[in-house]
């Protein structure tokens, strides 16, 4: 179900909020990708040279972790009070083509260095000419992918 | 310890804002794609109202000399705009485009343990750590072979 826009933009203030609470108090980069990595990195994998030091190295990477589990928390609290919330929807998506997604998303967010969290609401935000242009590049790219996939693919079967 | 602990409130905020604004269920993120279809705007206002609140941060510490429980801001300091950024960021939108799901989301809506999102979120996982090693790998060809890494860069 679309949201509301006045639910659109209070949610989308909470998560606003929330990053920028991350930014403000801890001075990390609200970057959900980057948390993933940080907590699948092999062991004695440096940071990027060039890079400040990132969540990994301070304090053991706990608060990446912790953001993370507070996702989870945050999920159950949906499941329990309104399930729809987290809900799977059959979107006609066979499911080798959620594992192909799966493995993109994977990808890309480790090599183009973030994602919506990361590049689209904090990037963007400090006014990051990096995330403007990673931004931009994966909002048409998920536009190419929609239109390829869900408006020609899955479509094909109706006309 | 206060890093940890705000850090955890802040992902359970987080997530109560990705189900309010809908953008946990993927056919409002793969509405708002579908630009050549049925458009949904929704994550439009979703994106605005998450700027309006972190660009205000952000000024804020643009001008801070520290963040209020840390030693110093971990920001990405590099501004270049290069084919790993945007090769990656394309494949991620791509991947995003497939199944409406982006990596926050995915976790959030995991806990309903739904094989769809499980099998997305498992794939995310394995495809995030795979990277990692390719990624940590070549960090240390590339220290091991300074002299092949200057001569490529001629």
């Amino acid at each position: 179900m679309s949201p509301t826009p006045l639910a659109a933009l209070g949610g989308g203030a909470l998560i606003g909020a929330a990053a920028a609470v991350v930014l403000v108090v801890n001075g990390q980069i609200a970057g959900v990708s980057g948390m993933l990595g940080v907590l699948v990195r092999p062991r004695g994998h440096a940071d990027r040279i060039g890079e400040p030091p990132s969540a990994s190295t301070v304090d053991g990477g706990a608060q990446p972790a912790a953001f993370l589990t507070g996702l989870v928390a945050g999920g159950l609290l949906w499941l329990f009070l309104r399930p729809e919330t987290v809900a799977s929807v059959d979107s006609g998506l066979p499911l080798p083509w959620l594992v192909l997604a799966g493995a993109l998303v994977g990808v890309g967010t480790q090599v183009g260095a973030g994602c919506t969290s990361g590049h689209g609401v904090c990037g963007v935000g400090r006014g990051s000419p990096r995330s403007i242009a990673a931004t931009a590049t994966f909002m048409a790219m998920g536009a190419v992918a929609t239109f390829l996939v869900h408006h020609l693919w899955l479509a094909r079967g109706a006309r | 310890m206060v890093g940890a602990a705000v850090a955890f409130v802040a992902g359970i905020i987080f997530a109560l804002g990705l189900g309010v604004s809908g953008m946990t269920d993927p056919r409002n993120v793969l509405g708002f794609l579908d630009v050549f279809g049925r458009w949904d705007p929704s994550l439009a206002l979703v994106m605005v109202g998450a700027l309006a609140v972190y660009a205000t941060a952000a000024r804020w510490a643009r001008g801070a000399p520290r963040p209020l429980a840390a030693l110093r801001f971990a920001v990405p300091r590099s501004n270049a705009i290069d084919a790993r950024l945007l090769g990656g960021a394309a494949v991620f939108g791509f991947g995003w485009g497939v199944a409406g799901y982006c990596p926050g989301p995915a976790v959030v809506d995991a806990v309903a343990l739904s094989p769809r999102t499980v099998t997305f979120v498992a794939s995310m996982l394995v495809a995030t750590a795979a990277t990692q090693r390719w990624q940590a790998r070549r960090a240390r060809a590339g220290r091991r072979s300074p002299q092949d890494a200057r001569t490529a860069a001629t």
